[in-house]
Order: structure tokens, then sequence, then C-alpha cells
């Protein structure tokens, strides 16, 4: 039995629904005469106006009609899938999609909506029909008395004689009988509907044939009113009496019952909180487990130890397999680019074509979400800067659809997103030019090629010299830059003049659980991501004492700046004789974190910290350790930063 | 106890079929198509089949039209619930098989009636 809210179910459903239809419609701009898609994009519309209705999405439900209406035009072959009416619906869709979710909507929209895709209707097809005659027809019924108990409904009946053309509809009270002999269940009342219409009679016929239990019906043509007397009509019994006699249940089939009903259930549809839930209870395992992996290590009892360990690996195993639930393949949000590429083709006017590539790399589903706007950001970028216009390419050579290519793959615990354009490059020049005037760097200041690159990713840097209403949205790539980091992910950017550009975002799979390591410094200890650890080194006591100045360490031939953690943390106790360095790579920058001791990996659970410290920098969250003690996990590009502030300030003191 | 077979494409109305149905004690399985539907009626066991019309890969139609044809189906009522209030289309649907015809959006506790009704004649 589904223990499963159905409202909540319609939610989900419309999402899907929605998506299949957008879909649908940017496939149709491709190709326009595919009968398969109109047909899919009719039946979504149709399911979505359907189950709406159903579960009380009446504004959804009744503007879905609409676009409903029109698509079935489309399948008729009355009306071609025109760009027009492709882009109509699709901003159609974005209505239903407020809709859905419960968003407000702005006031006539619909109005205007509907407005738009009437005009694209009309101003595609062919002449409207030739208006057949009209016909009157007076059509009188009535049910049973126990019709309404036995489940017959009047009013849909009501509401067919209506679509049928001009109805009016007046009720006949004479057989309500006096208050108190009147019986409120049963049905009193009769109906005479007037009907005008260019169907005939055999469609007032139809909209009776289902009605399950016997009634009176009268249909007088007033049009013909020489030859048509009044008719009654007998029930269509036999349309509603099933031959129960064939219908013994075959005892055999019984059997098969249970193996129909696993098939059923191959896919099992869960809300994210309870995936969410789970994966915290999974992490709290994890945490008992270190801490009775801990006590074994202790003990002599050997069979303490086999059960540590049995249920370490168990652990584990539990932990992948929950994070192989999270994941969900990219594709779901390569797809929704192609209406982006649509809009920007629109607003921009450069021909745009969207490749994707491994669309089915999965990634952690939170993440997928976190990542939808940085990549909207990055593809928008693209178009408007990085892509030339069609003279532009043509002068340049090169063909006049400009290409972006987005591409996704798995490279151990990371997944690297790519997107590439076949644009103009990015002009060093103008953003030298631009970092001077802004002050970000010092003029004529010595950069190399991945420096003065990485410069449009600093706060404060737009190249765009015209604001288009594109990408000049008050959001720049420092904004990008802080949202992969905030994923625990880098940035990197190459580009290579009149070639276009490649931007590639490296993004752990998953949010939830970090390998790091765990290192002390003072009596604290923090746990430093292992992606981002180079390598280890020691700092050896005349190397400090060498270095008090200036905080650099010859690392095989390079300087590499370090941070002593120490000073960042303001930690109070006297430093370890043997300190360590621990060399972590940002982006292009390799930096040397000075702690005191090393204490080894460790496989961690993310707790995130509350929201009075969300805005403390330098900490991505925190962890609790097998002896029950909390260790801060290290945001490694802020407190790179920091230590860069640092630095500056003792310079700028000293 | 009785069984009744779902076939809807959408899993909300599935859900609330299956609910409405399996309050009143009915077994109730489902289909998300035509295809799946046909498959699984034509195994047999069923004792009245609620149907959607317009669903992917085979509509409901389709699906009665074979299915009155096999043993199986030979006897079986079969309701349609469905958005569709088309006359040609409902014409269609009693000449091919279809027992009655209850228009979505439904009220379960009519769908529930109606069920009972059927299957107590």
């Amino acid at each position: 039995m589904s223990g499963l809210d159905p409202t909540e179910t319609f939610r989900q459903e419309a999402q899907e629904l929605l998506e299949q239809i957008e879909q649908g419609l940017l496939d149709l701009a491709d190709r326009p005469g595919d009968r398969d898609l109109i047909d899919a994009v009719f039946r979504a519309l149709h399911t979505l106006k359907g189950s709406g209705a159903m579960f009380g999405f009446d504004a959804l439900a009744a503007f879905t009609h609409h676009c409903e209406t029109a698509f079935d035009r489309v399948r008729r072959g009355e009306v071609a899938a025109s760009a027009p009416l492709v882009a109509a619906v699709l901003a159609a869709q974005d209505h239903m999609r407020a809709l859905a979710e419960g968003r407000p909507v702005a006031e006539g929209l619909d109005k205007a909506l509907l407005a738009d895709l009437q005009k694209a209707i009309e101003g595609d097809g062919p002449a409207p029909p030739t208006t057949p005659a009209l016909k009157a027809f007076k059509i009188r019924f009535s049910l049973p008395a126990d019709a309404l108990v036995n489940g017959a409904r009047p009013l849909p009946l009501l509401d067919e004689l209506r679509e049928l053309g001009e109805a009016t509809v007046r009720v006949i009270t004479d057989a309500v009988p006096p208050l108190g002999e009147l019986v409120p269940t049963h049905c009193h009342l009769a109906w005479e509907v007037v009907l005008t219409t260019t169907h005939g009679r055999d469609a007032i016929d139809d909209v009776f044939i289902f009605v399950i239990d016997d009634m009176t019906l009268e249909v007088e043509d007033l049009t013909a009113p020489s030859e048509d007397a009044p008719v009654a009509e007998a029930d269509p019994q036999e349309a509603v009496a099933p031959d129960v006699a064939a219908n013994t249940p075959a005892a055999p089939g019984a059997g098969a019952e249970a193996g129909r009903a696993a098939k059923a259930g191959d896919t099992v549809r869960v809300p994210a909180e309870r995936l969410d839930e789970m994966m915290d209870r999974v992490g709290e395992l994890v945490i008992a487990q270190s801490r009775l992996k801990q006590l074994a290590a202790s003990s002599s009892d050997v069979a303490l130890r086999a059960v540590a360990e049995e249920i370490e690996r168990l652990a584990a195993e539990m932990r992948d397999t929950m994070m192989i639930v999270r994941m969900v393949p990219i594709a779901q949000l390569f797809g929704r680019f192609r209406r982006l590429i649509h809009d920007l083709e629109r607003d921009t006017g450069k021909r745009i074509e969207l490749s994707t590539e491994g669309e089915t790399t999965e990634l952690d589903k939170t993440v997928i979400e976190r990542l939808a706007d940085p990549l909207i950001h990055l593809i928008r970028n693209a178009a408007d800067h990085g892509l030339e216009g069609p003279e532009q390419r043509a002068a340049a050579g090169k063909p006049p659809v400009g290409r972006i290519m987005l591409a996704a793959r798995q490279s151990g615990a990371e997944v690297v997103i790519t997107i590439t354009d076949d644009g103009r490059g990015i002009d060093r020049a103008r953003v030298r030019a631009k970092a001077e005037e802004n002050g970000l760097i010092a003029p004529g200041a010595v950069l190399g090629d991945q420096e003065l690159l990485q410069l449009i990713f600093a706060p404060g840097f737009s190249t765009a010299a015209a604001i288009t209403n594109l990408s000049g949205r008050g959001v720049g790539m420092d904004v990008v830059k802080k949202t992969i980091e905030g994923l625990r992910g880098a940035i990197d950017i190459s580009s290579e003049p009149g070639q276009g550009s490649v931007v590639s975002l490296r993004i752990p799979l998953t949010l939830a659980i970090i390998d790091g390591l765990l290192v002390r410094v003072g009596a604290s200890r923090y746990v430093i991501p292992l992606g981002a650890v180079e390598e280890c080194v020691e700092l050896s006591p005349a190397q400090d004492a060498r270095s008090t100045g200036r905080s650099l360490i010859t690392l095989r031939d390079e300087l590499v700046p370090f941070i002593r953690l120490r000073d960042q943390f303001k930690t109070q106790s006297a430093p370890d004789p043997h300190q360590k360095i621990v060399v972590v790579a940002t982006g292009q920058d390799r930096v040397g974190l000075v702690v005191d001791q090393i204490l080894g990996d460790h496989q961690t659970v993310i707790k995130p910290l509350s929201s009075f410290h969300a805005d403390v920098g330098a900490f991505s969250g925190a962890t609790i350790l097998g002896d029950g003690g909390v260790a801060l996990i290290l945001d490694i590009p802020a407190v790179v930063q920091m230590g860069q502030r640092h630095d500056a300030h003792l310079r700028a003191a000293g | 106890m009785t069984a009744i077979l779902s076939v809807d494409d959408s899993a909300s109305i599935r859900a609330a079929i299956k609910i409405a149905l399996s309050a009143e004690g009915y077994s109730v399985t489902e289909a998300a198509n035509g295809a799946e539907g046909l498959d699984k009626a034509t195994a047999g066991g069923f004792d009245l089949i609620v149907t959607d019309l317009n669903m992917p890969v085979m509509d409901g139609l389709t699906m009665i039209q074979q299915l009155r044809g096999r043993p199986a189906g030979a006897g079986v009522p079969i309701l349609f619930l469905t958005t569709e209030s088309d006359a040609d289309v409902k014409a269609q649907a009693k000449a091919a098989g279809a027992t009655g015809w209850l228009t979505k959006p439904f009220d379960p506790e009519q769908l529930v009636r109606v069920v009972n009704k059927v299957l107590a004649k």
C-alpha cells in the first residue's frame, strides 16, 4: 500500500512533466514535424491538466487546458508547430511551473501568455474552418432517485453538453417533494437544456452513452420541428452491465500476484529529506564506529577486534551505498541549459549550438542543485562575451553558428565539468586594462598568463564594457568562483585568442563526506580536505628561524609561501619543535600550512556549522572524531586568503 | 481478495486510486501505461480494470481492444477514468468493450461506489 501523499506525488510528477514538455518543445524547434514529439508534448500537457485538476491545482489545470487545446490542433495537423508557437508554449510552461510550485504569479500574466499563444496559432494556421450550420436541440433528462447514491454525477453531463456548443440549462424542480418527505440522498431534479451546436444528434446521444443507470432522456431537434417528435430513450443499459458470469477470477492468478506487485515496485521515489535523514544516521554510525575502532585498538580482546573490523567494513559499505543512492545523472542539469540557449539566441541575435557530453555522469543531488546558478552564469558569459555575432564570425572565417560545449566526466572522487566555446577568446589586454583600472593590480605589474586570466574571478572585476542585460546582472565571476569553492571545488580557465575559451570546474562527488588529513595545532585538531593536499614536508627549526620575515620555503627549486595556522588561529601554546608544512593547492596557487603534527588521514562526515558560526570564513564545517572530540574542517581557499591579508598587513606594518 | 488493475501514466492518480480502493479492501495492482497494463491483465486474475485513456507506449483504447480478444480479458469489466470527454472517443471506447466511464478529476468516493456497484452485479 502506498504511504505517499498523492498531492506531493503530483508536485514531483508536475516537475517531471514540465521538464518533458520543455525538452519536447526544444526538440520540436529542431525537428518541427516530428509526430512522436508532438504526441509526447500533448500527452504531458494532458496528464498535467488531468492530475492538476484532481489534486486541487485548479489554476494550473485551467491554464494548461488552453495549451493542451493548442497542441491538440498541432496533433491533428491543423496548425504547424512553428517557432512562434513553440516559443509561446515555452513561455507558458514557465507560468505552469510557477503555478505547480505555488509561487506567486503576476496578475494578468496568464491572459498575456494565452493571447501570445492564440496569436501564434492564428498567425500560422490555415484559414479558420468554415462554420457548419448551427442546430438547436432541447434536451430533457432526469436520473433515477438512487442515481447519486450509485455514483452518477449529472454535472459532468451538463459540462459535456456545454462543450458541444451554447447551452442554456434550466433545472426542473417539479419532482422535489415537500420537506417532510424529502430523502436527502435522492435525486429529485431534472434538467432541460437548450443547446445550439454545430454537432449533430449523435453527439448528444454520445454524451449520455456511459451514464451508469436507467434514466429518461428526451432530445428534440428544434431546427427541424416538423419531423422529429420528442423521442424517449431507454437507457443504454448494456453499456454498463458487466458480464459477471465470465468474470470469475481464475484461482492460479492469485499466485502470480506477488510477482507482479514486486515488478511494479522496481523504482521507488523517496523524498529528498528522507535521504538526508538517512545520511545523518549513517554519519552517526560512522562516528560511533570510529569510537568502537579506537576502543578495540586499545583492547586485547580478539573477538572484540574482529567485530570492530566487521563493523568498520559494513559501515564503509553502507556509507558508499548511501552515496550512490544520492547520486543523480547530471543530464538533469544539462537539460535545463537547452532552454537557456534558446533564450540567449533570441536575446543576443547570435546563433548558438549547444552540445553536451557525459550526461550520465553522476553527482550528489545537492551538488547538482548548487551547480545550476554558476553554470548558467558561465554559459551566459560564453554566449555573451565569448561568442561573436554571425558577421564577425564570418569575417574570422568561422562557421556562422557559435558552439558551446558542455562536458562532464568523472575523475577519481571528482567530477570535471568543462564549458568550452569557440568564440573570440579572452582579450588579455582588456583584462589587464580593466584590472589596472579597478586597482586589482599595479599598472605594469608582471603577471603570468594564468594569473592574468584568474583576475576575471577577482571580486569587483567585470570585463563587459557595456553591461548587457544578459551577463550584467550584478553577479560577477567572483560569485561563481565562490560558489564553486563553497562546493569544495576549483575553477580554472584557459583561453586561446580567436579560438575560444575553456572553463573547467572540478567538483567533489559529494558534499556529505570528505577524505581529510587530520592535523593538530596546539591542542586543537583540524581537518584539511585531502583533495587539496599536495604533499607534506618538515619545517626544520633552522628554516623556521630563517623565515620569520618572509614566509617562503623552497620546494624543489620553487618558492612556496606558507601560512602559520598557529598565528591565524591565535594558538597560545609554544610550537612543537618539529613543525610540519602541509602543502595545499587552490586553483593555480600552492600554499603551505604550518601545523604542529600530522595525525593521519581521516574519512569524515561533515556537520554544518551552526547559523551563528556560518560566516566564520576559515571553516567549512566540523566533524566528530573517534574519541568524541570535535575537529573543524578548514576551508582552504578562505584560509589562504586570510593568510595573504595577514601577510600584507604585517608587511605594511613592518 | 478482489483484485483490481489500475492503469494510469500519472503516479499521483495511481496513488489516489490505490488509496481509495485499498481502503475498501481491494487489492490494487498498478501499471504505468497500456502495454504494461495489457501484460498484467493478460496474465489474468483481475476482477476489474480501471484505466486512463491517453498514455505513452500504448493508449487505453488500444489496450482494451487487444485485451478483449484474449481469454483473460474477455469478461473483465473495464472502467475508463480519464479527462477525455470527446464523444467520438467515448463511442470508440464503448465499441471496444468498455464498461463505464468516469471523468477526471474524480471523487475517490464516487470511484469506490462505481467500482462496488460494477463488481456487485
